[in-house]
Parts: structure tokens; sequence; C-alpha cells
């Protein structure tokens, strides 16, 4: 069974993120970068089903050269090969991305995707239903439960009020990857030494682009404001849930 | 990767260091980082989310953490592919050692299993040892421990009673004696015992735990370490095979020390972990701490706690990374298929016993001053068990002593120069002729147009001072040397500033990193004077109160060193800036 992984390289969420003098972007020089961690689990649902129907494994990145890195990370992971599509110079959105990781998955005519829910960067949780689209497949997301018999997934996923929905999906299918899914594996060390050997192949983003452009246009970044300090209510528990009510009412509006 | 041309031991005190051959970690691959953060997430993870267990000793723990380990492949490293393991340097060695120390007792089990447990099967076994035990080594399978010490043979290794005699069938050893303070002597599948073959030559043997007539004692309760195993081997008509006879008998002192020469390094390479673990809980205590409604970070005494700490750090580290760059050149010349790969490999190690010994004191005494603070900023509550501090300061104590005590170290690295000077091995004599010569016609001037000139001058000045107090002690006491303890220490002492301070600027300089150059000129202007001071009282007690005969040293001193000033404050100030911001060294 051929296996796509859609990744994506985000800073480390311990970061600091610090903004760009310009206001466009991020200062890049200290960040640690690692593999999404939502993608982390969408190897992982790979690699087990590798494992249980046999074929390969195929990790799919669109990003700048230092992308690779995650990349090899998740050849580390036991992935068989990568595939890096270059963005160096290209105006980045979901939908370019999804344009891009769709027509590389196209190409390679995966029988079934993974990718992480989101990227915990932007946060857009788009690029995962573009590609389907693009693709013409289903997708399901946020998936905390995947069985594949034959040729028919049976997926689960968490609905409001803490019910669960079971689907059943004919392949393709793009499985959008949850927490709770797996337990990642990590890298053993002679997984580490094999990745070296593992072939990257590296496609140009324009020859996937072709006419499209990205539709958002990113005006500014700004650091959300700090948090103010807390009140402390002192006072007998009484007298003091009395007068957080108050406050909560009068001076918070809440309730 | 490691430098191409294979340097001689002791060769930075005479030779010009070339920049090229000194290995910073900054130049490490992408997949040896990605080791270090496979070791840094299994012992974060597996290993201190067990912390507590470990500490009281959890029945089994130890060992299933360590054959956990081994399933990560991190016990593989630097066995041969031949035997199952990776084959893998000193560098990725170090890398491993560093990264596996967010849980001091089990770091110390690791260290100890992986170097002076496996090591010696490894460089001195024959084939047919090495295929029985080394893939067994890798996977943990089985565990191992070094037996060397005994109750009354300590540093003094050699004075050791445990004795072995050919059984009558000549199929086996008959072995004697009891073996002391043995880390992983408990949980350990294969030790390796020093005994001397009818009481006389020293020989070093395979033995297996489950072998008639092995047992050990019980648990040592310890100052720190709680959860390491350190018990007393005991061998009681013990039944070894002939053919687990280690190298040759007789020559077991020669395996016993330079096992130690590679669990020297390997301690260095620990204790860098183990200030990068400080100062990951100092730092971030430091800003969260409020006295007088400020961060205590904000205050000059804490913060230039902080930022000497990330000093010793960087030195450490950039000698350690120096020294097993070396290494791995000296190795990757050897070719793996010759019948006596192994010789050599021994020869290149012991060829870097001077930076081992360096690595050893440096890296526990450093560790030891960053632990110490650690409890100093932390305040009360560095005393108090409860906090992440105490422990530490309790547990580094023993680097000072275990692996040759610093004392028996200080000694092994003017030892070990003088002797090689006096064999010609090292041409020490041409330097000290050049320098005593120079003396009266001045000494070359590091051209002026090189960025940090005048701090490359100060390292080559100590150098110059290490040869010629060295010189001096020599021509003065001669073949009463070895008796003249303290002045071989200050000796020593100059000589492993001279590498920790040239590691660090080299590596500044390679990188130009502001905060790296305000670090190695910090160290560099803070130990110059302290050694000029020792170098001089050396003097004075060598003149032995005879004025005439102390005036030339003096006046050779004061052409030797030369005080330049620094404002340190400020150094420091750019050090704890960068750590405090980024909570962490690194």
């Amino acid at each position: 069974m051929k296996i796509g992984v859609l990744l994506k390289q985000v800073p480390d969420t311990e970061t600091k993120i610090k903004i760009r003098a310009d206001g466009k972007g991020v200062e890049e020089g200290e960040i640690k970068w690692v593999i999404n961690p939502y993608d982390e689990y969408a190897v992982e649902e790979a690699l087990r089903l590798k494992e249980k129907a046999g074929g390969e494994v195929v990790i799919v990145s669109a990003g700048p050269a230092r992308a690779t890195e995650a990349i090899r990370q998740a050849l580390a992971m036991g992935a068989d090969r990568g595939i890096r599509i270059d963005t160096t110079g290209i105006e980045q959105d979901p939908y370019t991305t999804a344009v891009m990781l769709a027509g590389a998955a196209k190409n390679e005519s995966f029988e079934i995707i993974f990718a992480g829910k989101q990227a915990v960067d932007d946060d857009c949780a788009q690029v995962l239903i573009g590609v389907a689209e693009k693709l013409g497949w289903p997708h399901v997301t946020p998936v905390e439960k995947f069985a594949l018999s034959g040729k028919t997934a049976t997926l689960q996923r968490p609905v409001a009020g803490g019910t669960k929905e079971m689907i059943e999906a004919d392949l393709p299918v793009v499985v959008g990857c949850e927490k709770g899914l797996n337990e990642p594996r990590y890298a053993s060390l002679p997984g580490i030494m094999k990745a070296k050997s593992k072939p990257v192949a590296e496609l140009k983003a324009s020859e996937l682009l072709g006419t499209e452009r990205a539709r958002i246009n990113v005006t500014k970044y700004s650091l959300p404001p700090e948090r103010r300090a807390g009140k402390i209510i002192p006072g007998e528990p009484e007298a003091a849930a009395a007068e957080l009510v108050r406050l909560l009412r009068e001076e918070a509006k809440v309730i | 990767m490691p430098s191409p041309s294979t340097i001689k031991g002791g060769s930075f005190l005479i030779e010009p260091t070339v920049s090229a051959d000194v290995f910073i970690p900054e130049e490490l691959s992408f997949e040896f980082k990605e080791l270090g953060a496979t070791a840094a997430r299994f012992s974060t993870r597996e290993v201190f989310s067990k912390a507590e267990a470990i500490e009281t000793k959890e029945p089994g723990l130890m060992t299933s953490l360590l054959k956990a380990a081994g399933e990560q492949g991190l016990l593989m490293l630097e066995v041969p592919e031949a035997y199952g393991g990776l084959g893998l340097g000193k560098v990725a060695s170090t890398v491993i050692a560093e990264n596996i120390t967010h849980q001091t007792s089990f770091s110390v089990a690791f260290m100890c299993h992986t170097g002076i447990g496996t090591l010696p099967v490894l460089y001195y076994g024959t084939d047919e040892q090495k295929k029985r035990y080394l893939p067994r080594l890798a996977t943990g399978e089985m565990l191992a421990a070094y037996a060397l010490t005994e109750a009354n043979a300590g540093t003094d290794a050699l004075a050791g009673k445990a004795k072995a005699v050919l059984s009558a069938d000549k199929k086996h050893y008959i072995l004697n004696g009891e073996k002391m303070f043995i880390t992983n002597g408990g949980i350990a599948d294969l030790i390796t015992v020093f005994a001397k073959v009818d009481g006389e030559h020293f020989t070093a043997f395979l033995v297996e735990r489950s072998f008639e007539g092995v047992s050990c004692g019980k648990e040592e309760d310890k100052l720190g370490l709680h959860g390491t195993s350190t018990v007393p081997i005991i061998l009681n008509d013990a039944k070894i095979p002939v053919e687990n006879v280690l190298g040759e008998v007789g020559r077991g002192h020669k395996i016993a020390f330079n096992v130690l020469n590679i669990g020297r390094w390997k301690l260095g390479a620990a204790t860098v972990g183990g200030m990068k673990r400080l100062i990951e809980l100092t730092a971030p205590y430091a800003n969260q701490r409020y006295q007088f409604g400020r961060p205590i970070s904000s205050f000059q005494l804490i913060r230039q706690k902080i930022a000497v700490s990330a000093v010793l750090t960087y030195l450490t580290e950039s000698l350690v990374y120096r020294y097993a760059g070396a290494l791995d050149g000296a190795l990757s010349k050897i070719e793996k298929d010759s019948p006596d790969c192994a010789k050599c490999a021994v020869d290149a190690i012991e060829e870097l016993a001077i930076e081992a010994s360096i690595a050893k004191i440096f890296g526990s005494e450093a560790l030891w001053q960053v632990s110490d603070e650690a409890v100093q900023i932390f305040g009360g509550y560095g005393f108090i068990r409860d906090y992440p501090v105490e422990h530490h300061y309790r547990d580094c104590r023993i680097n000072r002593i275990f692996e040759g005590t610093n004392e028996i170290n200080r000694l092994i690295i003017t030892g070990t120069l003088v002797k090689r000077a006096m064999s010609g091995r090292i041409d020490m004599m041409t330097r000290l002729g050049e320098i005593l010569s120079q003396l009266k016609a001045g000494f070359p001037e590091v051209d002026p147009s090189l960025s940090h000139a005048v701090w490359i001058d100060q390292v080559d000045r100590l150098k110059r001072l290490a040869v010629y107090l060295a010189g001096v002690a020599v021509q003065k006491y001669t073949t009463e040397l070895e008796r003249h303890q303290a002045t071989l220490a200050v000796i020593s002492d100059i000589i492993m500033d001279v590498y920790a301070l040239e590691s660090g600027l080299v590596r500044a300089l390679k990188v130009r990193s502001p905060v790296f150059e305000a670090v190695a000129v910090y160290a560099i202007a803070e130990r110059a004077p302290v050694l000029a001071q020792k170098a001089r009282q050396a003097l004075v007690n060598i003149a032995e109160g005879n004025e005439q005969a102390l005036s030339p040293y003096l006046k050779a001193l004061e052409r030797i060193v030369k005080f330049v000033p620094a404002n340190v404050d400020a150094l420091l100030e750019t050090v704890a800036a960068r750590v405090l911001e980024r909570e962490a060294y690194d």
C-alpha cells in the first residue's frame, strides 16, 4: 500500500516568538524547528498501517530547505522516502500549500493520506481539507481512532457534547490525525543513521502551482497583548465569594 | 567532521594550534544532533519521569531502563557494525553523554555500562570475545561493570590483592578477593575484573555474574547517586574460563589505565550535560523568584552566578568536543580491517591521556562549582530535598573522586608531559630552549590585525608559562620531581586552563558569536592573573628562600605574563542577559 503523509515543520511550541522589525513575519534565527506534533501522529499511524499492510510511507512537505530536516526526522522514525516542495520565493498560504501538496500527491498515486489535523504554528487546519478537495477525495478530521479493513476505513471523531461519531470511508481518503490517535514512536539511533541514506526528492513549487496564487495577504504580525495581572480577593470565603460575584457582574460584566 | 590531521597528545602546549583541527559542537552534523535529541527525549520522558522510584532503588527499575535505552539504540553507539553496533566515534558519543543527563543516577549507570563497562571488550577483546559479548552489550541484553578498586587499593590500583590461580586442568582461573565500590555491580551481567595471576601478574578477566563463585555484597549507603548500584564484588573460588582472560596475562595494568582514559573524557562529557541541566533550573528560578519586588535575576550578584555557570559549561563543552574530534580524527585513520586495528585504537587513546585527564578534572570541578552556585541561587530552597538542585550538589561530588581522583589526574598531566619530553616523544625541550632565548630577545608578537589578537597572545603567554615552569621544576628537582606534588599540580592547573581557554577562544573565533566572544575573553581575563600568581608562588617555593635563585625566575615571569585589563562585569552581563532571556544554556 502506498501511504502518503503531509508534514509541516513548525517552531517548537516552547519557542519565544519574536516579530520581525518589518512586521511581516517572525524572526527565524533562533527558532528550534520540529515536526508539527499533530503530524507525528500522522507519521506514526502511517507506519503502523505499513507494518500491517506492507507497502511504502512517503513524507511530503512544502517548505524551505530547512524543512528537509523535518522530513529526515520522519524518515528516522521509519518512513521510506521524502518529497520536499521547495517554496523558496513563493507566497505560501493554506491554499497554495494545498495545491502544491495535492499536485505532488497526484504524481505518487497514494491510496491513503495521513496529516495532522492542523499545524500548531498558524492553526489554520485548512491544508488537508484543501488537498482532499483538489484530489477529489473525501476527508475525515479530527480522527482519534483509525482502522482499515480491505479498502474501507473506520474512523472515530469526537463531536460536541462528548459523543463520538463513527465514520466509514472507502479509500482513498485524507485522514486528519488528532492527539490520542496513537503514541508516536521516537527515532532510534540506528533509525537516525539509516535515514541519512534514504532519498528525499525535491520538486519546484512553481511547476506545481501553475497560475495559482496565494489567497491570503498578510498585512501585519503582532503578538497578543500581555495578560494583565490577576486580582486576589481577600477576606472570609463567604464575603469573598459575594465580592467575586459582584465584580464579575459589575466590572467584568460577564454574568 | 573530525579534523583530518592526527593530533599529538600535549602538542597544544608547544605547537601553534590550527583552528581547523579544533572540532566544535557547532560543526555537528544534522544526524548527530538528532542522536542527541533522541537521547534527551529518552532521558526526560522515560527516565526523569521516574526519578523518585530510581532514587529509592525500586527493584528492577534501573535494569529495565537500561534495557529500554538499549532498544532505542543508545547503548550501541561505539560498538562496531560487525558486532551489532553503529560504529560511531567519540563525537557522537559526547552528544549522547551530555544529553542523557536529566536523572543523575541513571546517567552514571549509563556511562558506566557504555564506557568502562563495554570498552574493555571492545578495545582489548579477541574476535571471539567480541562476538560473544559485544552484540549483547550493545542491546542491553547484558549490562556491564568494571571492577578495579579494592578496600586497600583505590588510587594505588595495582596494589590490589585479588588473586588468580590456574586450575590443575588449565581450563579455568580460580579467582579470590573482593572488589569495592563497583558501580552497576548489583545489576551487571558482565564485569571486567582485575586480579593478579599467582599474586604477581596483573590481569583483566571478563567475569560473568553467573559464573560459579561470583557474588555481590550489600548496597553501599552513599552521599549521593542513591539510584545507582554500588556494591562489593566477591570472588570466592570463582571459576573463570581461560578464554575469558582479557588481553595478556600480566598486561592488565595497560587495560586498567587506558580504559580509565576513556572513562575520564566520558565523565567530562557528562558534566557538560549536568551543568546545562542546572542552568535550566537556575535561570528560570532566578527569573521567577521575587525579592524586594523584583526578580532576583535583576540583581548583579545573581546574574554573575548564572553567567559564570554558563562560562564553565562553555569551556568544558569546548574542550570535550575538541578531545572527541581529535580522537575521532586519529581513529578514522586506522584501517578497520587491519589485524592490529584495536591496538592502534588503544595507542590513539593513550596518546591523548593528558587531554583525557584535563576533561575529567576540569569538568568535575566546573560542575561542582555550578552546582554550588545553583544551591546558592535557590537560597534556602536549595538546601531542601524537595527542590531540584539539592541532589545535584550531592550527586556530583563523586566526580572529583572516581575514575582517578583529581589529585592523581593532576599528577598524571604534568607527569605524562615531563615523561614524554624526556623520552623525546614530544619536543618540549626545543620549545623550552626557544622560550629561554626569547626571554632575552623578546617574544614574537601576535599579528595585531587578527581579531582578539591580545587574547590570543594571552593564551600563548600561558602556554609559555607552563613550559617555563615545567622546565624550572625539572631542572631544580630532577629525579625528585615526583615528590613535589604541589608544584606538579600548579603546572597541571596552567596546562589545563590553557587547553580550556584556548578551546573556548578558538571556538568563539570560528563561530563569531558576540556572546561566545564575551565568554572566551572573560575566561581568559579572569584566569590569566590567577595562573600568573600561582606560578609566582611556585617559583618562590622552588627557590627555597634563596633570593639569588629567585630573582631570575621572577624576572622571567614578568616577561612571560602580561596583565591585560578587561571589564569583566560588562562581559559577564552580556552572557547573563543571553542565558536569562532563553532560560537555558543553549
